[in-house]
């Protein structure tokens, strides 16, 4: 079999999650070197998974296997975390009876994609009509979550501008829920139809009596990607690993492609998902049909700025860890932090919430 | 290698250039800096620990190293990283040994999640371990420098590493943080080798304690758990004792446990087999004298 080059900016950690048979000739040196990328990724339990599903765990030795032993009672224990939190908040919000639906880690885990497996994550992600907003955050409270210890401005930055409430914690259980009423920030001057998503999204699981729901195999990738490329690529290559096995899954069935096509031209979204797709098949080697890749790279043209874009794209999505740490990907992703908040809210109002960052902070 | 075979000066070059590779409980780190403080403060109290050779299987790298070239000229600070993620806020440049300690604590605590990890001192005796739990503030640590002057083996005085598969608690060995007046109550026992003193930190004024020789030796030595103490000085107090009920005990054991949400059922299991096992008492005590020998009795079994 004639091996496909390493792309560019290529780690160990993703090189092996697109060849686990690779690991076969790995020395310990090599095995640290690849759980303390996996670690700073936040992708050990997705690792785990790659290996076990390869057959090749038994090649880790001892010292290696160990981390990633850890990282899969992790979560597992952490499915069944979500599972009983969401029975929570099923109890909150069930009164309501308006349209719960759920967003990133807990859709995965409730859809049973495969993205769940092996993934951690820290809030609960909800999505629900804006009309509701003040109902379902009453509930949330009166079933013990309260807001985050936010200043006023902050309380500002989120319920003005924002797509989502502040976050908010439990009492006891200091877990976390955000709730958004739509999927981007409104002050990035893209307003995709909030109502249009509700609609599409179907129902998941019989957890909460039924009452919840997941975007659409679409909208759900649409989203993803929306949310690692406006954001800060905290964690990025991990929600990158996140659209993989979502182009992966959904891709099977080749309608898939032209109608994400389709709906991210709709929502405005096309350009996010055009990098995902590039990024994720650079990065991971996701089959992505060349029609769907080039239809929407003609359909958007060239972006401002694309050289730069590309070399900052590239190092942001390296994993966190010293051995892809250099000068570079530093200032990569500090132009990454500027980036997305550039994309988030329009020059004035972008200096004006910089200006009152620096000018309050301790 | 011992630490103590290496020269002082060759130990601060390496630790400055590519590590020290060190046991750290369950783990293996490579510690770096180019900290004086951070470099005498290792040399003198991991004297006994073996500087592990660079080709084995590092979990961690730990720095302890001044910010950046700005931050330095307004304030000396340090920051500790670990493989590149910053847990706490700068510290003053004085308080760099003791940052590399707590950095510590932190790896072992947010990681070692194949252990119920619980906050307690743990000591040995007749390979038997006994577990001090209780609030900061409690007398915990000083205690465990007590009993180790008595002749207890040091496990940890912090960090209570229980096995999930068979129940026994890990050593770990490390230092010994004392506060503020437990320094010299601690230092007048001689016997100890007690470090530098770093004043001012949130806590107080910290120094540490040299493990023993034997405690380090002994490092790969796990104990069955045998007594759960929760103890509670108060100045001038007399000395009190309790037999602690099973129940009360895994409730407030519940609160001390770094991961027990994290583990579920696991986490359960283990501390439910820890209680069963344990004779568990509450001690309320106003002077070493009183509780060291009482401990002593309670580990031959003789009835108080």
């Amino acid at each position: 079999m004639s091996r496909v080059a390493a792309p560019r900016q290529d780690s160990l950690l993703a090189a092996t999650l697109r060849e686990p048979d690779e690991v076969r000739s790995f020395d310990l040196k090599r095995w640290e070197r690849l759980i303390g990328e996996a670690r700073g990724a936040d992708l050990l339990g997705q690792l785990h998974e790659r290996l076990d599903a390869a057959g090749r765990l038994d090649s880790a030795p001892p010292e290696a296997r160990r981390h990633l032993d850890i990282a899969r009672r992790l979560s597992q224990r952490h499915r069944e975390a979500v599972l009983w939190e969401l029975d929570h908040i099923a109890a909150a919000l069930g009164p309501l009876e308006v349209p719960v639906v759920l967003l990133k880690g807990a859709a995965y885990c409730m859809s049973g994609r495969r993205a769940a497996l092996g993934r951690t994550f820290n809030d609960v992600d909800i999505l629900v009509p804006s009309h509701a907003l003040g109902r379902v955050e009453d509930a949330l409270m009166g079933g013990g979550w309260i807001p985050e210890g936010l200043n006023r401005y902050d309380q500002r930055y989120y319920r003005k501008w924002m797509h989502e409430l502040p976050p908010m914690q439990h009492k006891d259980r200091c877990t976390l829920i955000d709730v958004h009423h739509t999927i981007v920030p409104p002050t990035s001057g893209i307003v995709p139809d909030a109502a249009a998503l509700l609609a599409r999204a179907v129902p998941a699981g019989q957890r909460g009596a039924g009452m919840y729901a997941v975007l659409a195999p679409e909208d759900m990738v649409i989203h993803s990607a929306c949310h690692l490329f406006f954001n800060e690529f905290h964690k990025g290559l991990r929600d990158l690993y996140d659209l993989h096995t979502l182009f992966g899954e959904f891709g099977v069935d080749a309608g898939f492609w032209p109608r994400i096509q389709v709906r991210a031209m709709e929502m405005g979204l096309a350009r996010p998902l055009l990098d995902a797709m590039e990024q994720s098949r650079r990065v991971y080697g996701t089959a992505v049909p060349e029609e769907a890749r080039l239809g929407l790279r003609a359909a958007l043209g060239t972006p401002v700025l694309a050289g730069p874009r590309r070399w900052m794209l590239e190092r942001v999505l390296l994993p966190d860890h010293p051995s892809c740490a250099s000068r570079a990907t530093r200032f990569a992703r500090w132009l990454a932090f500027v980036r997305s908040h550039w994309l988030r809210m329009p020059l004035p109002l972008l200096v004006y919430h910089l200006a009152h960052k620096a000018l309050r902070s301790e | 290698m011992k630490v103590s075979a290496i020269a002082s000066r060759r130990f601060a070059d390496q630790l400055a250039g590519p590590g020290v590779v060190l046991p750290c409980g369950p783990f293996v780190v490579r510690v770096k800096s180019p900290i004086s403080q951070v470099s005498s403060g290792l040399h003198r109290l991991y004297a006994d620990f073996d500087a592990i050779e660079s080709d084995a299987f590092v979990d961690f790298e730990v720095r302890v190293e001044p910010p950046s070239v700005l931050r330095r000229i307004l304030r000396p600070q340090v920051i500790f990283s670990c493989d590149g993620r910053i847990p706490f806020k700068p510290l003053p440049r004085h308080q760099a040994f003791a940052m590399l300690e707590w950095g510590l604590n932190w790896v072992v605590s947010t990681h070692a999640h194949d252990h119920l990890i619980l906050h307690a001192a743990v000591l040995e005796r007749d390979g038997s371990a006994l577990l001090l739990a209780a609030d900061p503030g409690s007398g915990k640590s000083t205690l465990c420098a007590g009993l180790v002057h008595a002749g207890w083996r040091l496990l940890s005085d912090e960090l209570g590493l229980v096995r999930l598969d068979d129940g026994r608690v890990v050593p770990v060995a490390r230092p010994i943080s004392l506060k503020n007046r437990s320094i010299e109550v601690i230092r007048a026992l001689g016997g100890l080798e007690v470090g530098e003193v770093c004043p001012d930190t949130t806590k107080g004024a910290v120094a540490h304690v040299r493990p023993p020789r034997d405690s380090v030796l002994r490092r790969g030595e796990p104990a069955m758990p045998a007594w759960l103490v929760f103890p509670k000085y108060s100045e001038g107090a007399a000395l009190e004792v309790e037999t602690e009920g099973k129940a009360h005990a895994f409730m407030e054991m519940v609160r001390h446990a770094f991961n027990y949400a994290f583990l579920g059922g696991d986490a359960f299991d283990a501390l439910a087999g820890l209680v069963d096992r344990c004779e568990i008492r509450r001690v309320r005590y106003g002077h070493l004298d009183q509780v060291v020998p009482l401990l002593d009795r309670l580990a031959r079994g003789e009835p108080r």
